[in-house]
């Protein structure tokens, strides 16, 4: 366990460091950078599936105020899409290669021009004829094969203990088939690229959670060297997975810019983001479950069925949540996809958790219903002393603290547990619960820190603060460790001109950037300790105020620092055999009251009580707020957002913030959120474990089980609407 | 030319006039505190003070505000201080990614002033008595959405920056 943290600065609800910038309009987001740049007017496919048979520029290049028109017959050349590597980040991502379209809304066309009226005006006069095929489109069980993978590092099938044997000595079984929708993250900020070239040198300003794969990716998309490229996002609008990789903002920016030796800004309408950018796919949902009467659970089987974007490889798996969730004789999953034209099926917010939370943890619900138990009693009953899915232990396991510290601040045990046995007036009262888990992943990062002779510390990683407040949890990693106040601490993030780390994404940016950090402290505190005359194990010197104390002896920093060139020193990290020996997961249970109109079915949220266990919190302001902003996506995603596809044509008819709906204020009671911090040993050096995405796994759970035993009506097809109640 | 006032000063600018109030700030006057989430008056995040009022400003051609005052985020500010929606933005934690947040604060401003005038809402009784409830503030900026789930802080921080208010108002 980590000695030297003593809790001076991690733990504290410090103010964002960035708040100030961001509450005065002076943060500067990817399209916001002072450059005078051409604008760049995206021209979109109308069909999913077939070939360009004409594109007709003229009447745009006559336009006023037009630079150009990029068409795969003129523009720059970019590797076909898919080449150069096999991560789908560091793919190709090349577009305008050829007249090739795989779905409705990729760009065809590039209009440029001096201002972003002048662009958009032209990109109407562009005209494009198209030799159309049928296209592949939506779920087909038939035509599925099994995935490659499934997200998060889950194999596509899983296959522990005889599931046959345990479904036939099950006394009470449930075979349930769910749909949960095409979903969208719909980060606030569009995505937006300012891209310019100096010869051959690329320089890129964008919205992105990933600096190294987005380098990757640009250099196989353009054929040029890393070294070559620069990527800078300092202020991120939101990313929610979409913006974990280059997309064609980013891509056609770049491509504008050779065509013009001049900076191309390029913002992809939010229209246009609905279709040509990353969403989540449409899955098709089975899961069985058995239990024998006394509430023992038998037997889990969980297959899906989901569609890839044609040369994307990526299969969200829902299953996630039932690998670690409960004891059970059998667990299998199965999880097919199969490639369409559909635009970028991608990572979402708690990809698989999110859907598994609602899903799995309603199916678990039905059958614990069945089998005459309360739905916590049947969770605590069924809790797993190793992992259900893999056999492997676990590195720490407190989902039983989590229920039973949520069900008595929510005051569980006392609710009518009947469904729809309470009314007040027309509404109908409901009560739900769910488990939440979600795997704590960590990945490889490493950092640089400046200590400077007048004290002032520089840290330098490619990390990003996509709105999670990484600026402010690693001023105080290093303020803890290295006992400085956060006023003399600058963090400077996410230029690829810095050591790499594998960025915001997965619930792994903190635990592996602050622990990078972390050691590239320790190592800076060795320096300083030896240069202070100690020569002691320097976990023993207690580094606090800008001093350097152990028993009688005590050195200011600024002593040692006076006279010197400053310090420097690096850290890295990467998963050890913890990660490896033990499955990690993050933990929470989730109590929620809702109220259903008896006429309208109107569903209102009234109360959530929810409880984390995330391993140490590093800042209890910001953990907070991301646990709240979980609980707001899992009330979106188990009661509004929905993306319908028309499969005519691949594209959807509701692309926008109007008939696309997210959750807004009045979708959010005041939520109560409670951790338990249990520092973890075995996640990395600082204890914690992944929180972006705790609060969304099980949360729609939660709210769709209230709504049952609110209503009495269960509902399969996701998300539960008002109309699906009446 | 269009001639108004932006953040308490005097601004003459000719622009094409398809240009929005809201592309106008952010392509020719390098005022980017202004967002844009949709373009479409559905997010909220462009939201200005049009003399004085709320406006999605990716809804009002440029060309139309002659003579108008506008008030943005960067014009919020307490002189070289935030102000004190800022503030309160800032200690409830009430944004993440922040792209919202100027849109939010400006709402928030404007709600504070709506609910003391008397504007009704969606939530307000019949018998007409107005007060700053949590419900209210919820109703009044549900038309700012922030798809980080800010919102509970968003609330907390508008009560308290209203209940300040009230309070330095009683003193007077």
């Amino acid at each position: 366990m980590n000695d030297i943290i003593k809790g001076k600065w991690i733990g504290k609800p410090l103010d964002r460091v960035d708040g100030p910038l961001k509450v005065s309009g002076a943060a500067t987001y990817a399209a916001e950078h002072d450059i005078d740049a051409a604008i760049g007017f995206i021209v979109e496919a109308t069909i999913a599936k077939g070939t360009i048979a004409s594109i007709e520029t003229a009447n745009a290049e006559a336009a006023k105020g037009v630079i150009a028109v990029l068409t795969y017959e003129n523009a720059p050349k970019m590797a076909p899409w898919g080449d150069g590597a096999d991560d789908r980040f560091e793919q190709s991502h090349g577009v305008l290669v050829d007249g090739t379209i795989r779905h409705y809304g990729q760009p065809v066309a590039l209009v440029i021009a001096e201002t972003l009226e002048q662009a958009r005006h032209a990109a109407s006069l562009v005209a494009v004829t198209y030799d159309e095929q049928a296209p592949a489109l939506g779920v087909d069980r038939a035509d599925s094969e099994l995935a490659e993978g499934l997200d998060g590092g889950f194999e596509p099938t899983n296959r522990r203990g005889d599931f046959d044997r345990a479904w036939a000595e099950s006394d009470l079984t449930v075979d349930l088939n769910y749909t949960t929708p095409h979903m969208i993250p719909a980060a606030m900020e569009p995505h937006s690229a300012i891209a310019e070239w100096d010869g051959e040198r690329l320089t890129v300003r964008n919205s992105l959670q990933v600096i190294a794969s987005g380098v990757a990716c640009l250099a196989n998309t353009f054929g040029i060297d890393e070294e070559n490229i620069r990527v800078l996002s300092p202020y991120i609008g939101g990313g929610f997975g979409s913006k974990l990789g280059q997309h064609y903002d980013t891509i056609l920016a770049a491509a504008g810019a050779k065509k013009l030796n001049r900076p191309v800004k390029v913002v992809q309408t939010r229209r246009n983001l609905f279709h040509a950018g990353p969403h989540r796919a449409r899955i098709e949902q089975r899961i069985r479950l058995g239990a024998t009467r006394d509430g023992t659970l038998k037997a889990v089987n969980f297959e899906t069925w989901s569609t890839q974007a044609i040369g994307y490889f990526y299969t969200e798996g829902p299953m996630a949540s039932a690998a670690s969730a409960y004891r059970c004789d059998a667990l299998h999953w199965t999880g097919k996809t199969r490639q369409a034209n559909e635009t970028l099926n991608d990572s979402m917010r708690a990809p698989g958790e999110a859907l598994g939370g609602v899903t799995f943890e309603a199916a678990i619900d039905e059958l614990a219903e069945k089998v005459g138990m309360d739905p916590l009693e049947f969770r605590l009953k069924n809790e797993p002393t190793e992992d259900p899915a893999s056999g492997k232990p676990f590195a720490t396991r407190d989902l039983v603290e989590c229920m039973k510290r949520g069900a008595d601040e929510f005051g569980w045990a006392d609710r009518p547990k009947e469904p729809r046995s309470r009314r007040e007036g027309r509404k109908l009262i409901g009560y739900g619960m769910a488990s939440a888990i979600r795997g704590n992943m960590m990945q490889e990062g490493s950092c640089r820190i400046d200590l400077s002779a007048g004290g002032h510390l520089t840290v330098k990683m490619d990390m990003t603060d996509i709105g999670t407040g990484t600026y402010t949890i690693l001023t105080q990693i290093a303020a803890e460790a290295l006992g400085l106040h956060p006023d003399d601490i600058t963090v400077d993030l996410a230029d690829s001109d810095n050591p790499a780390t594998a960025g915001s994404g997965g619930s792994f940016g903190a635990g592996t950037s602050g622990s990078a950090l972390w050691n590239a402290c320790i190592a800076l505190r060795e320096k300083l300790a030896r240069a202070g005359g100690f020569n002691i194990d320097p976990d023993e010197i207690d580094f606090d105020e800008g001093t350097m104390q152990a028993g009688d002896r005590a050195v200011a920093l600024a002593d040692v620092l006076k006279d010197s060139d400053g310090f420097s020193a690096e850290g890295s990290i990467k998963p050890g055999e913890e990660h490896e020996d033990y499955v990690q997961n993050s933990y929470g249970a989730h109590f929620c009251e809702v109220a259903v109109d008896m006429d309208s079915c109107e569903i209102e949220v009234r109360r959530f009580v929810s409880v984390f266990s995330a391993g140490r919190i590093l800042n209890r302001k910001t953990a907070h707020s991301q646990c709240l902003g979980g609980l707001v996506w899992g009330i979106g995603g188990a009661i509004r957002e929905e993306l319908w596809m028309d499969e005519r044509t691949g594209g959807y008819v509701n692309r926008d913030l109007a008939e696309y709906h997210v959750a807004v204020n009045r979708d959010v009671p005041k939520c109560d959120i409670i951790f338990l911090e249990n520092p973890d040993p075995k996640s990395n050096p600082i204890g914690t474990k992944g929180i972006g995405e705790l609060a969304l796994c099980g949360a729609g759970g939660a709210v769709v089980n209230a709504i049952y035993n609110a209503t009495g009506k269960r509902v399969y097809d996701l998300p539960v609407t008002l109309d699906k109640l009446l | 030319m269009t001639s108004l006032t932006i953040n308490g000063k005097a601004v003459e600018l000719e622009v094409d006039p398809r240009t929005t109030l809201l592309d106008a700030l952010r392509e020719h006057l390098k005022l980017t505190g202004s967002k844009k989430g949709c373009d479409h008056g559905q997010c909220g995040a462009c939201t200005v003070l049009l003399d004085g009022e709320r406006v999605n400003s990716c809804l009002v051609l440029f060309a139309g505000c002659d003579g108008q005052d506008v008030t943005t985020i960067e014009g919020l500010k307490d002189g070289d201080e935030l102000g004190a929606m800022q503030r309160a933005f800032v200690s409830h934690d009430a944004f993440q990614c922040g792209y919202c947040t100027p849109g939010q604060i400006c709402s928030a401003v404007a709600t504070l002033k709506e609910v003391e005038r008397g504007d009704a809402s969606a939530v307000t009784a019949d018998d007409g008595d107005i007060h700053l409830t949590r419900l209210e503030v919820q109703e009044r900026m549900s038309g700012n959405i922030c798809r980080c789930g800010a919102y509970n802080n968003i609330v907390d921080a508008v009560m308290e920056t209203g209940g300040a208010a009230l309070q330095t108002e009683a003193a007077e």
